[in-house]
């Protein structure tokens, strides 16, 4: 019963969502307040129409309802509540469910965080949006169902796939569709934007804190991704470019060229076609991951399981949704002013140049990850595109955009003075040289590749360090008085700084060694000694393993015990590798066990990887700046100051 | 022409190219050498050059022949799969490794196990040429009397390997 009332609210919701779609763009057209007036209460009841299917299909897994197809492919009698509880988005069907709750709760969020907007102009955003949900609402029905009855009911379920029972299930993947699903809020208020015609710097206000809420929830979402592949597959990578990695963070590039783009439009009012344009993209190329992640045209680590009609009825709402945006942007977007001018050296030009490397720089991934189905469709044979062809084209372009990000917050607007420049930035050149030519020879080996990218990470950050100093100088005001969105700005230009240095670091110094050990054994990880002390079995809630024990020490002194495990899934017979990690923060000594090699000996990796924490440290500090730079009082204005000024506005023009 | 129009006009020509992708499948592209028999070769050895392998040495055992190599990331999503039909189903499996350096192979296979019968190195992928291999991985299922039976371009899943592989082999074993 609980299965069907799931099922009933998805179908009302499609309602709502179609009404809400028709209602508010054409009421916002024509102007009928009551049309128009129906958007907001609307989209609440989207989200608790969708609330309500989640929490159903969440109870079916709880209570082990195996007469639900999805929950007998996706979980088991023995699996423990929490991981039946992320089951529920662990596979294709449950995994639209919960886009489709962050869809709606989004919206939900935009028609209560909209009471500073014009009534109109929020029934348009909410339009769109109704007709993206109402897209996928059709998708989620048609053919991925996840109500569907097995009859008879089975036993017991399949369970879950072993890779995914982990904390990182449960966070993993709602952080990302919260990133690519935030990105739809953008796009449409880019897309309201163009049908009432008013593309201006109040309709780049407006769009900015949800441009950014969505890129902090997917920088945040990428980077759990990255640290799950690293402690879970136990292949000590941290990234990989396979085809899902890369559907997830070519957004992220759109989206970080969108999110300093909104800022010159808002400042100065340049660039709106080209924002625009990014907000399409963004949300776009978010539709384009799901497309090539769900129809099964890629082969990855990421299986879902394929069927032909999902594809095809994705690559038609794909096509439909970014078909029509394009077409709209390409009636509307000759008409649009091109806005204040700006000397060849200003903070513009060096967004500018900015935005168009992280262009290139997503088109070039999006190549690599298009190009073996594009050799494959004009009948020139099959290819895999590996990481050397990403490395030696994403480095390249990005490290110019690396350099520019201690420049571009110094440019003034408009025109900048180099000297003025010079100024500000000689510290920071100084700091980088020395810190960039002298930290390799400390840390025990030298190359002109480790020494730049230590060297822009040095650059970065001191430029950020000393232009906070200079600034809470010139104003005479502490720290904290300073506008949070320029903190937020900063805050993010840091946790890039921490980023780089993480990567080259772990790039230059790690030390991976793969043995065979016999108890007794000990081995050398970067300074620290690591014995094998042996193997024992040890019986879990719905697996059995070997567990190794290993003793971590330095100079002879114990630090800990570490127990990578080697474990069976009683489900399926493939085993599972589970690492143990020593992390301090400066460097991780890691453990996995392989094969029984006989008479007590073991195949073992043990990786030493120093500064690997910080990869991810530095992205929570981006995701921490966005955080800062939304929770600007700016955007917080009340309507009647909004009002206010625009009544200035219109009796000065 | 309105250059406001280029957008639109790329995006349609990449729904295009998605919309062909979507009629082709990744793993299943049929092999005209299916029902024929194995083309024949001579290879050395990966580990050791001097001895060499030849289709002929595998005659009368039905058996798998697994094209990889220590570049390919799919290759490494399958090798515990791979090990499985070795280890836990006995399938004698043949490993060649294509167009790959002999250090990284070893290396590879030393990190990730070695459950192949023989691996045989091709250097110059020229028996992949023979074989018509598209890209790595790819698997061949070879009959007793050294016809190729089957062949799975790309990673093989668990579940096809269970379901697909093991119950053809398992026939052409009676």
């Amino acid at each position: 019963m609980i299965p069907e009332i799931g099922h009933f609210a998805i179908v009302l919701t499609l309602f709502v969502a179609m009404a809400q779609g028709i209602l508010g763009t054409v009421g916002a057209a024509r102007g009928i307040p009551a049309w128009i007036a129906f958007a907001r209460p609307a989209a609440h009841a989207q989200f608790l129409l969708v609330t309500v299917s989640f929490l159903a299909l969440v109870w079916s897994f709880l209570a082990k309802d195996f007469s639900v197809l999805y929950v007998a492919q996706n979980s088991n009698s023995q699996l423990p509540w929490f991981y039946r509880m992320a089951a529920t988005w662990g596979g294709h069907e449950g995994s639209l469910l919960l886009w489709l709750l962050m869809q709606t709760g989004w919206a939900s969020a935009v028609s209560l965080f909209s009471k500073q907007l014009p009534d109109a102009m929020v029934a348009r955003v909410l339009g769109v949006l109704g007709w993206v949900t109402a897209g996928f609402l059709l998708f989620v029905l048609f053919t991925s169902n996840p109500f569907e009855r097995l009859v008879p009911g089975a036993m017991d379920g399949m369970d879950l796939n072993p890779l995914l029972q982990d904390i990182g299930l449960i966070l993993h993947p709602p952080l990302l569709y919260m990133g690519y699903v935030g990105f739809s809020v953008v796009f449409a208020f880019a897309i309201a934007a163009l049908l009432a015609g008013q593309l201006d710097s109040t309709w780049a206000r407006w769009s900015r804190p949800w441009a950014t809420a969505a890129w902090l929830f997917l920088t945040l979402g990428i980077a759990l991704g990255s640290w799950w592949a690293y402690f879970e597959l136990g292949w000590g990578g941290w990234w990989f470019w396979d085809p899902v990695e890369n559907s997830s963070f070519v957004p992220w590039l759109i989206g970080t060229a969108l999110i300093h783009s909104l800022a010159v439009t808002e400042k100065r009012g340049s660039f709106k076609n080209w924002t625009v344009l990014l907000a399409i993209s963004t949300f776009s190329v978010s539709l384009l991951g799901a497309f090539l992640v769900r129809s099964g045209v890629l082969t990855s680590v990421h299986a879902f399981a394929t069927d032909p009609g999902r594809g095809v009825f994705l690559l038609t709402l794909f096509g439909a949704v970014v078909g029509s945006s394009l077409l709209l942007f390409a009636l509307r977007a000759p008409k649009v002013g091109l806005g204040g001018r700006f000397a060849l050296i200003s903070r513009e030009s060096l967004l500018l140049i900015n935005n168009v490397l992280l262009a290139v720089a997503a088109s070039a991934v999006i190549l690599g990850t298009l190009y073996p189905l594009l050799l494959d469709a004009l009948g020139l044979g099959k290819l895999s595109v590996g990481p050397p062809y990403f490395n030696a084209v994403f480095v390249p372009l990005m490290a110019p955009a690396l350099l520019l990000i201690a420049a571009g917050p110094t440019a003034n607007w408009k025109s900048a003075k180099i000297p003025a420049m010079m100024k500000q930035l000689v510290h920071p050149a100084w700091i980088a040289v020395v810190v960039g030519i002298g930290a390799p020879f400390l840390l025990g080996r030298w190359s002109a590749l480790l020494a730049f990218g230590i060297g822009v990470s040095a650059w970065i950050a001191s430029a950020v360090i000393i232009g906070i100093v200079q600034r809470v100088r010139a104003t005479r005001s502490g720290l904290m008085a300073q506008p949070r969105s320029w903190l937020g700005m900063h805050l993010a230009h840091f946790g890039i700084a921490v980023f780089v240095a993480g990567v080259t670091v772990v790039m230059g110094y790690e030390s991976e060694q793969d043995l065979s050990m016999m108890p007794g054994d000990t081995v050398m990880a970067g300074d620290y000694e690591v014995t094998f002390r042996g193997v024992r079995r040890a019986t879990g809630p719905n697996y059995e393993s070997e567990v190794g024990d290993f003793l971590l020490s330095k100079n002879g002194r114990a630090i800990r015990s570490l127990h990578p495990e080697k474990r069976a899934y009683f489900s399926s017979d493939m085993p599972m590798t589970e690492a143990a990690i020593d992390a301090n923060g400066l460097r991780h000594v890691y453990l996995s066990l392989g094969e029984a090699l006989g008479d007590g000996a073991w195949s073992v990796r043990v990786y030493y990887k120093p500064f690997v924490d910080w990869i991810w440290i530095g992205c929570v500090l981006m995701a921490l700046g966005g955080l800062l730079a939304i929770s600007d009082r700016r955007y917080r204005l009340k309507r009647r100051a909004v009002r206010k000024q625009r009544t200035a506005e219109g009796a000065g023009a | 022409m309105n250059r406001f129009l280029l957008p639109l006009i790329g995006f349609i020509v990449l729904v295009g190219v998605l919309a062909y992708g979507l009629t082709l499948k990744p793993s299943e592209v049929p092999s005209p050498l299916i029902g024929k028999p194995a083309p024949d070769f001579t290879l050395p050895e990966l580990a050791s050059p001097d001895a060499t392998f030849s289709p002929e040495s595998m005659k009368g055992k039905v058996w798998l022949l697994n094209v990889w190599a220590s570049w390919c990331y799919p290759c490494l999503e399958e090798h515990p799969i791979i090990t499985d039909l070795a280890v836990s189903h006995g399938l004698p499996i043949v490993g060649l490794n294509y167009k790959d350096s002999p250090e990284d192979a070893i290396a590879w296979l030393k990190r990730n196990g070695n459950a192949f019968q023989h691996v045989i190195s091709d250097l110059k992928g020229s028996v992949g040429i023979d074989y018509g291999v598209y890209g790595v991985p790819e698997t061949y299922v070879i009959d007793r009397a050294g016809i190729i039976r089957y062949k799975h371009i790309g990673a093989i899943s668990f579940s096809q390997a269970r379901n697909e592989i093991l119950p053809l082999v398992r026939k052409l074993q009676e």
